[in-house]
């Protein structure tokens, strides 16, 4: 999967803590880049060499965080995101903040805000019919401010998400993406060199490989 | 710029940031819906589909890659490949098509049949399957649900139940292919997957399926009602109504068809197109 890469293009590193499939977010960056190297890695050391930086999630968040600990990720993962392109994805988000309702347990504090599950009492749409936990499907993420990984992609665009809990960050002014189920919340965050959506670009089909690729080509 | 002119771009917000104790129908922007997904499903043996298709234009009729490609470029919100090969030595072949469909289709495959592992669920994982779906395993070992669940999170475990009516009212589950009867109350069954950690179901009528008469309402209305996870209605459908129906009267989150998009009857964004003229949320 390693190729010769023009000169100046670094590695797109999709940071590989063991908890699960990585391959359909490498099959898609391979899809919009195919010129570019992009390696999946667990070794802190490539990470930190990384142009840039894709932290992808799934499943549940206290796992995540063990697995990212036992393997000494931690330092990498949070200088990566003060240093350069960095996508959250997914948990991969929802790891960026201080502290979530899955498991009480704490995150890698890069945004100041917590994560929490979608509140039993408001799963209903507006007819009073119920609304299913995970939000599983397609759903409209209205763009709040303008972004580089926006360009190309209509605002209220519909993008697959699969989640029980969601960011809830302090800071309103990191919000670029928000999406209603239930109530409004937050689907994607950014600040300088981050980016970090909770739905799945990788399976969203063309709206998500344009994210995908506008990451590629993101300069900060 | 990077600006992207759309007309549904409004104004952004002024003032302070929302909350979440403030009412959602106080907020600035319309109200956004999850949209009902559409779901073709595949019937694979040993690396092909059973029947073929239509499609006048593939090259290869039998090749489920091919076929998942073209529903996705018809707009499907999933694809499920569910595996009936026989033989057990030919069982890893529904690896390598996991793995090739996973390369060029970037929308979420679900993948059931004759998983009976948490082994079984992780190679389907590892080869590019979002979601793995188990049905007579399930019914067999229930723990296997907590299991796998617990492993690989429950938005990736989707139980496949398989119900026949006994009495009006009265589901039961069946297993084999729908040969098993096991006795098991289908509502009850379902309220216990769900507790043990399953993401979703797929619902299957044994009575409607392939007689092209519609869903089973009451069984489908009943199944996603008793639950909070999402439902997928399966069996029976052969009209563009009757997906409408699964979602309206049904209830279902979901709906799987199989047989109207395969014989080229109707593409996915006809029936998209069908359930939107219905005032249902789809993805066009």
């Amino acid at each position: 999967m390693i190729r010769t890469t023009a000169a100046g293009d670094g590695e797109i590193v999709v940071i590989d803590y063991g908890m699960g499939n990585l391959r359909s977010v490498w099959q898609a960056l391979q899809h919009v880049a195919p010129q570019r190297t992009i390696r999946v890695s667990a070794e802190a050391a490539v990470v930190a060499a990384a142009e840039r930086v894709v932290f992808p999630g799934q499943g549940a968040m206290p796992d995540c965080m063990r697995e990212i600990d036992q393997r000494g990720l931690r330092a990498a993962i949070i200088d990566a995101a003060r240093n350069k392109p960095f996508l959250g994805i997914c948990i991969g988000q929802q790891m960026l903040f201080e502290h979530s309702e899955e498991g009480d347990i704490a995150g890698l504090s890069v945004f100041p805000g917590v994560v929490r599950r979608f509140p039993a009492e408001r799963m209903r749409d507006q007819d009073g019919g119920k609304l299913k936990v995970p939000h599983m499907g397609w759903n409209e993420v209205r763009q709040r401010t303008d972004h580089p990984l926006w360009r190309g992609i209509a605002d209220g665009t519909r993008f697959y998400f699969v989640h029980s809990y969601y960011a809830d960050p302090v800071d309103a002014g990191c919000v670029v993406g928000t999406t209603d189920y239930g109530l409004p919340f937050t689907s994607a965050v950014a600040r300088d060199n981050i980016f970090a959506i909770q739905c799945h670009p990788e399976k969203s089909a063309a709206a998500g490989l344009a994210l995908l690729a506008n990451f590629v080509a993101w300069k900060p | 710029m990077d600006r992207s002119i759309s007309p549904r771009r409004k104004p952004r917000p002024t003032g302070s940031p929302r909350r979440d104790d403030q009412p959602a129908r106080a907020q600035w922007w319309s109200i956004l819906a999850l949209a009902k997904r559409i779901i073709p499903c595949l019937d694979v043996t040993a690396g092909r589909v059973v029947k073929g298709t239509n499609f006048i234009d593939l090259r290869d009729a039998g090749d489920p890659v091919e076929i998942a490609r073209r529903y996705d470029q018809q707009g499907a919100d999933e694809v499920t490949f569910l595996d009936i090969t026989a033989s057990s030595d030919q069982r890893d072949i529904i690896l390598h098509v996991v793995e090739a469909c996973a390369a060029q289709v970037f929308i979420p495959l679900t993948v059931g049949g004759g998983v009976r592992s948490v082994a079984d669920v992780r190679r389907l994982l590892n080869a590019g399957a979002d979601k793995v779906s188990m049905n007579t395993a399930a019914v067999e070992n229930p723990e296997l649900i907590a299991e796998a669940s617990a492993k690989v999170g429950n938005q990736c475990i989707v139980v496949a139940i398989d119900a026949k009516q006994q009495a009006p009212g009265v589901w039961q589950v069946f297993t084999h292919g729908g040969r098993k009867n096991t006795g098991i109350d289908a509502i009850a069954w379902a309220r216990r997957v769900q507790a043990l950690g399953a993401g979703e179901i797929l619902l299957t009528s044994m009575d409607r399926d392939g007689t092209r008469n519609g869903f089973d309402l009451p069984l489908t209305r009943a199944v996603a009602d008793a639950v909070d996870i999402p439902v997928i209605a399966s069996g029976g459908v052969g009209t563009l109504q009757h997906l409408a129906e699964g979602v309206t009267e049904g209830r279902a989150d979901a709906v799987l068809a199989a047989s109207i998009f395969h014989f080229g009857e109707f593409t996915v964004r006809q029936a998209k197109e069908h359930l939107r003229n219905q005032g249902i949320e789809v993805r066009l």
